[in-house]
């Protein structure tokens, strides 16, 4: 409770207002608003994470045969190309999950729901690790492609510069001891950065232009087989549900940690405790 | 199906290295944050557990 | 707000002279780097030439990071910056004052020396005056930019690091059009393009990055 109301007082009257608003339809047992409280959204999210996590493994499965059974040969790049079953949704699933943080971000900073920010919290690894994977299959792919690990493509370069709004996010709310203050520094961050995430892939994509002699052409064949496609989806789908699963798992802990001081979290705690000892 | 044997899947027409670095490493990571994340949970919990007690220690002294 | 504006840059103006030793460290830091390149890269003219602009461009955006935290530091350590923050006048008035001024003592000196470091690289005359007309046109953005970095950073432990890792790639953009307009004046095309996007991409930040730099101040000083 004490966290929640410091900062209010500079600026009391209409904030104030709009804050117990917020306040009192989190308390309404019958709005979907009731699960911006962390204390409904802990249960809520324990609940709903294998779910996700089943999901993903079935879709992962079935992407995984369709990618490695189905899928015929390409034409031009031979096998190599089933890379793409994983670098596509990688690469859309780290730029989804910035735009996903940026919002989380956004609500939390609009309606002072301190569970968004834990949420951004909770998506950044996770959206790292695709970025990474992007980047990794990427350069793997690249090689026996166009025979080299890098080019300064625009997608590529994106990707590389969208990694490092990732390090930044990460390490900007590591360094901040005060988690008022890291939460919001780092959904500021989140913002400017998805401002900046397409002004930076339009520079890039124009500088690319520009610089014939290093670019290659990078697009694939035009005439994409639909199972192709269709594993593509699969294997998306799949990266989706995990991010979410893991998400909730992660902003589990997130709460647990933020609102030890609360009655309901002695008593998960307690809750816990026997379960440890079993 | 369309692998002869399970040598032509393993091998991938000669890009086995590309194609098996991409998914080994990607899979590598993933099952890290997964254990990572368990992890973190774990220790967590540990270490309220531990905040609790010694808090319960010192208002029971208080009082 | 005229008012707390003039009145903001004339306190930092006269806070900038006080500390003008500081000014010249930016500026000597850039002169510095800039002849270093030929020592890793070799002394041979044309190339020197093709990458003039690039290292320019970059050893500036190096420079301006150099001198940033130092933007809010002094106000946060002497309670001035809160006092401002607690003052009625809208804060945005006098952040962008104080921008303002930042750019005037680190980016402009860069923008003016760059011509003649350039001209070590054996870059031809007629695009010196452009080099520098970049400069001058890109470092506010990047100064802007970099004061919402400043500001998120501000207090936080190894928070020059951090803030190089926040701010450069989001200053990826101003290098390429800044650096890109002089290469396309050495290739003999057209570079309105890339100064009218650098025009738009300064007009933006002015309108946006001071708000953002406010409310990273309100949770600095919190």
């Amino acid at each position: 409770m004490r966290g929640k109301n410091r900062g209010m007082d500079a600026t009391p009257g209409r904030r104030q207002r709009w804050q117990q608003g917020i306040e009192a339809r989190q308390r309404s047992p019958r709005s979907l608003w009731r699960f911006a409280a962390p204390q409904q959204f802990y249960p809520l999210a324990g609940r709903l994470a294998p779910w996700f996590a089943a999901l993903a493994a079935v879709l992962a499965v079935a992407g995984l045969y369709l990618a490695f059974f189905v899928a015929p040969t390409d034409a031009q790049q031979g096998e190599v190309y089933r890379v793409i079953f994983l670098h596509v949704p990688a690469a859309w699933m780290s730029m989804f999950l910035y735009l996903v943080m940026a919002f989380w971000g956004i609500v939390g900073w609009v309606l002072n729901t301190r569970l968004s920010f834990m949420m951004a919290h909770a998506l950044a690894p996770t959206g790292a690790i695709w970025c990474f994977i992007a980047l990794w299959t990427g350069a793997l792919w690249g090689r026996p492609t166009w025979g080299t690990y890098w080019v300064w493509d625009a997608r590529l370069t994106s990707q590389l510069l969208l990694m490092f709004l990732y390090l930044g996010y990460l390490a900007l709310t590591r360094a901040i001891e005060d988690p008022r203050r890291a939460d919001r520094a780092g959904a500021l961050l989140a913002i400017v950065g998805s401002i900046n995430v397409p002004i930076i892939y339009f520079s890039v994509k124009w500088w690319n232009t520009l610089h014939q002699g290093a670019s290659v052409s990078l697009t694939r064949a035009p005439s994409m087989a639909t199972v192709m496609l269709v594993t593509m989806l699969v294997m998306a789908f799949a990266a989706w549900f995990y991010s979410i699963a893991v998400a909730l798992w992660r902003v589990r802990t997130l709460i647990l940690e933020r609102e030890r001081h609360t009655d309901w979290v002695a008593a998960e705690l307690d809750r816990l405790a026997v379960k440890e000892k079993e | 199906m369309h692998w002869e044997s399970w040598s032509a899947f393993w091998d991938m027409g000669g890009r086995g290295f590309y194609v098996w670095g991409s998914y080994g490493v990607s899979f590598a990571l993933i099952a890290l944050e997964l254990y990572f994340l368990h992890r973190t949970r774990k220790a967590v919990i540990r270490r309220l557990l531990r905040w609790r007690a010694a808090r319960l220690e010192d208002t029971g002294e208080d009082a | 707000m005229g008012a707390v504006f003039a009145a903001m840059l004339r306190r930092e103006l006269a806070l900038a002279w006080r500390g003008r030793t500081d000014v010249l460290l930016a500026l000597s830091f850039f002169v510095v780097v800039v002849c270093l390149f030929p020592f890793g890269i070799g002394p041979e003219a044309n190339q020197l030439r093709s990458i003039a602009p690039g290292v320019v461009w970059v050893t500036a955006l190096l420079a301006s990071l150099l001198a940033l935290p130092r933007l809010f530091e002094h106000d946060l350590r002497d309670g001035t910056l809160e006092q401002l923050l607690l003052s009625p006048e809208p804060a945005v008035v006098w952040v962008l004052a104080k921008v303002a001024v930042h750019w005037l003592v680190t980016g402009v000196p860069v923008a003016l020396f760059a011509p003649l470091l350039a001209g070590l690289y054996d870059l031809q005359p007629e695009v010196l005056p452009l080099l520098a007309g970049t400069l001058l046109l890109g470092t506010p953005t990047l100064t802007l930019i970099g004061a919402i970095g400043a500001a998120l950073t501000l207090g936080v432990r190894s928070g020059a690091v951090l803030l190089a890792l926040l701010v450069l790639p989001l200053a990826v953009p101003v290098l390429i059009f800044g650096a890109g307009a002089v290469e396309a004046a050495l290739g003999g095309v057209s570079y309105a393009a890339h100064l009218a996007l650098l025009g738009a991409g300064g007009f933006a930040a002015v309108a946006l990055a001071p708000w953002a730099c406010v409310a990273a101040l309100r949770l600095a000083v919190q």
